[in-house]
């Protein structure tokens, strides 16, 4: 079993280390307490510029420098920003981590923000935006999501709105990045082939000298119960309908949530919570057979997502191109109320663990998401909340399946959304 | 479905790996079946899982025009109901216990993919054997799974990416099988009957020249025999070969083409060339050099002028895909509809200055020290491995390749390189293709 190390150090940066010695390879991740989240209306999508910006250079580390040096050692290395956190990550050689440590003790305080390399970089995110908006389901996911919540900063994308990508300043990024990239706002997790001593040493010797900062601010907005279904249209290009149906579903922290995985795994197919490592198909979950076997729709996926707030426990539907979008929801609030009314089988949770399990050991196939799992369930939880999972979903009943989906799968508390396309034009020869 | 998290480039490389030494002549078992089957095995007991990967001889090189997507929809549909299994059967197997497993076809072979823990690795195994050996097409299944492909080619048509390369390859490619998407068209894809799904199955799916690799906590003797329970009796004498592919007519001029799509935001660029065989002896050459142009670090020279001092796109950069065939070598980005023209100007000056400059010296270290820094991160995976497995075999590389491939990759010189660049890129005679607004 591999061995984990969890200190804190003086100026609060958590440290969580895992051996393994499996690969040549060594995957460093850090995370910042700061996404989507904490983001007021203005300034929707600062957090996910910032982390462009993160590439941008320092002056030890310019950026020119930054992704030939990585590259020339052969590694690989990437970020992500989502609701709750933002992530930057190095897998490299073993002998080459030392460039990657260094470079994140740096950018934790001496990134640039050049305001002429943030010029080109607001165009480079508008333009990321524009891509996503290509997508039919990206224009419904957007609208659903400001639906379900109309105080509650998870309202917004992460990508932002484009009319704050157009107007932020120099000055309102850079405050951002020294506001909320302290050592007390961020945890440092690695993994593979070291040894704990001497990578705790290195990492002591570079990020000791870090000071602390005040204690970052967060936007609090609750939301309020749910009014009703809302229900929202989105119109545009193409043939094709799409219908979401989105639930408000517990926080990763609530017990809730295992049951709701057990739950979501019945219905929609195994969830898959890796970022590195794949997923299993979903041809016998009870809404494919209610839904694609029927031939309501073509395809059906869904399930939620570990956040530290609720979030949403959404249900995406292609719909048949013979069919109607509102066929395809009654069909879905069929199998909601079979799984309200009627306990599973202790044969169908059974099945979800199992599936669970092959996930897992799919996941640890690779160092680098390994290194991933240690930070990210930091995020909303603690690691325990990885290390016991397979256990706590072990623990699901019947009726606990039975009981959250009278909870949460209310038709009051959802929002349905349908994407309704302009026309059916020709083929495309 | 997972919120999706944004990021800062593309979603990084499939990540992978083994244990501690590259794979090898001495930790390889490479087997021919006595039906033709080569079967590479690997084994790493790092993890309880265990991947499949493979092919056999049969795609859409075998198809009419009036059939396209014959071979693709065949694969599709081999799942859906074999002799012994119904549909619902097959998927309650697999899903049941964790695991994974999917077929697509290509210009020349079907592939499948698989995954699941160890301890039903022999299920798995079973599941593959009967849906290639077996599959009975069930008419109900079948009528099902067309509507959902005339979805998918419905999506495909609003999708700027899709047919801004569709539209690239039917100028690079015109007049040659590569020409084709293999997923077909809408009427194509109406006219596919059942007979003419059986009768592909029955003439072209069999043992000659199929590959299998086997990588995870599995002895290479046991996934051996394994193999060789439920495919060795496979047999389809009057299996055909490979038909020759015709001579490629090269472009005498650039030739642009735009696909208008009304409503989009961005538009999707696709520029470039026919690239290299995979067995071509200057691949490595044009490889390296395509790194430099379109690859390194923040995507290469491409990525720098298009979007790093530019601002033009998120997403612009270079790549080669080299198979049996000539591949292409191509340049893509994403880019507001009003900057089409400019990103354009500024990818083709860049090709120009690639053909007429090659590369330096410092340049190539860089894409070298980067290809075999890289390689133990592409080896990390099961599926890394088995895939790795899977191009041995294919392209004759020798269980020796990956062992090798340091020294190949730092044998080649900036001179090589920018005769590769000569020989294939001539910036008077590129494919352009655009699909948007």
């Amino acid at each position: 079993m591999p061995s984990l190390t969890r200190v804190t150090l003086d100026n609060g940066l958590k440290v969580l280390l895992k051996e393994i010695h499996t690969a040549p390879l060594i995957s460093s991740w850090v995370w910042y307490r700061i996404g989507s989240k904490d983001e007021p209306t203005g300034k929707t999508g600062i957090s996910h510029w910032c982390e462009h910006m993160q590439f941008k250079g320092t002056p030890q580390f310019p950026s020119s420098l930054l992704d030939k040096a990585i590259s020339r050692e052969g590694g690989v290395w990437n970020a992500f920003t989502f609701l709750d956190w933002t992530t930057y990550f190095e897998t490299m050689p073993v002998d080459k981590i030392d460039l990657a440590l260094r470079l994140e003790a740096d950018r934790m305080v001496h990134c640039i923000y050049d305001p002429k390399e943030l010029e080109s970089e607001r165009m480079v995110v508008i333009s990321e935006r524009e891509g996503d908006e290509n997508e039919p389901l990206f224009q419904l996911g957007e609208a659903v999501q400001a639906a379900a919540f109309r105080v509650h900063p998870y309202h917004h994308e992460v990508i932002g709105d484009k009319s704050d990508l157009q107007t932020m300043t120099r000055d309102d990024l850079y405050e951002h990045y020294r506001t909320y990239y302290i050592p007390n706002n961020a945890v440092m997790a690695v993994a593979g082939d070291f040894k704990v001593k001497s990578m705790l040493a290195r990492i002591r010797e570079l990020f000791d000298g870090t000071p602390d900062g005040p204690t970052p601010p967060r936007l609090v907005r609750p939301e309020p119960p749910s009014p009703g279904e809302v229900r929202v249209t989105v119109e545009g290009p193409g043939e094709t309908t799409y219908l979401q149906a989105a639930y408000r579903a517990p926080a990763a922290s609530d017990p809730d949530f295992f049951a709701m995985s057990v739950l979501d795994s019945l219905l929609a197919g195994p969830a898959n919570l890796n970022m590195f490592g794949g997923g299993i198909s979903n041809k016998t979950s009870r809404l494919y057979r209610a839904l694609v076997e029927k031939e309501l729709a073509v395809s059906i996926h869904g399930g939620s997502a570990a956040t530290i707030d609720p979030f949403l426990d959404s249900v995406t539907l292609t719909i048949h191109p013979q069919r109607k979008a509102e066929e395809a929801l009654a069909a879905l609030d069929d199998e909601i109320k079979r799984v309200q009314d009627k306990p599973v089988s202790a044969k169908e949770v059974a099945r979800a663990i199992k599936q669970a399990r092959a996930i897992f050991a799919y996941g640890s196939e690779n160092i680098t998401n390994q290194a991933f799992w240690l930070g990210y369930a930091e995020m909303f939880a603690t690691y325990d909340w990885f290390l016991t999972y397979l256990d706590k979903l072990s623990a699901v009943s019947p009726q606990d399946v039975q009981r959250v989906a009278q909870k949460y799968l209310l038709t009051q508390n959802r929002v349905v959304g349908t994407y309704i396309p302009s026309g059916a034009e020709g083929d495309d020869e | 479905m997972n919120k999706k998290s944004q990021t800062s480039r593309r979603p990084a490389r499939s990540s992978s790996r083994t244990v501690n030494s590259l794979p090898g002549p001495d930790d390889i078992t490479r087997t021919v079946l006595p039906d033709g089957i080569a079967v590479l095995v690997r084994s790493n007991f790092a993890s309880p899982s265990v991947v499949i990967s493979g092919y056999i001889n049969a795609g859409s090189i075998f198809e009419t025009d009036k059939k396209l997507g014959l071979a693709d929809f065949t694969a599709t549909a081999l799942m859906r109901g074999t002799r012994r299994r119904s549909f619902q059967k097959i998927y309650d197997a697999i899903e049941s216990v964790g695991a994974n497993l999917g077929f697509n076809s290509g210009t020349h072979t079907t592939s499948f993919n698989g995954r699941s823990l160890a301890e039903d690795l022999p299920l798995l195994l079973d599941l593959l054997a009967d849906s290639l050996r077996h599959p009975v097409f069930p008419e109900e299944q079948i009528e099902k799974l067309r509507a959902q492909l005339l979805t998918s080619l419905a999506v495909r048509a609003q999708d700027t990416s899709d047919m801004a390369s569709m539209a690239f390859d039917k100028i690079v490619f015109a007049g040659h099988p590569y020409s084709r998407p293999d997923d077909g068209y809408p009427e194509t894809i109406r006219a596919i009957t059942l007979d003419d799904m059986i009768n592909f199955h029955q003439k072209y799916y069999g043992p000659r020249d199929m590959a299998i690799s086997i990588v995870g906590a599995i002895e290479p003797r046991s996934a051996v025999d394994q193999v060789a329970g439920v495919l060795g009796s496979w047999k389809n004498p009057s299996q055909p070969e490979q038909p020759p592919l015709p001579a490629l007519n090269p472009l005498s001029e650039t030739t642009r083409r735009h696909v208008p799509i009304p409503g989009k935001m961005q538009t999707d660029i696709y520029l470039g060339t026919a690239g290299p065989l995979r067995k071509a002896p200057e691949y490595m050459a044009a490889s390296l050099g395509n790194s430099v142009l379109g690859q390194f670090g923040m995507m290469g020279r491409i990525g720098d002028v298009v979007r790093e001092q530019s601002g033009l796109a998120y997403y612009a950069y270079s790549s080669l895909s080299a198979g049996i065939g000539p591949g292409s070598w191509e340049v893509s980005a994403g880019v507001n509809s009003a900057n089409v023209d400019k990103a354009i100007d500024l990818i083709r000056e860049e090709i120009q200055r690639f053909v007429a400059e090659g590369v330096s010296a410092e340049e190539l270290a860089d894409s070298q020290a980067n290809f075999t820094g890289r390689l133990p991160l592409s080896l990390e995976s099961n599926m890394g491995v088995a895939n790795a497995l899977i191009n041995i075999e294919r392209y004759d590389l020798g269980l020796d390749y990956y062992r090798r491939y340091a020294d190949l990759v730092r044998s080649v010189t900036p001179e090589q390189v920018a005769e590769a660049a000569r020989k294939y890129l001539n910036p008077d005679r590129l494919a352009i293709a655009t699909a948007g607004s």
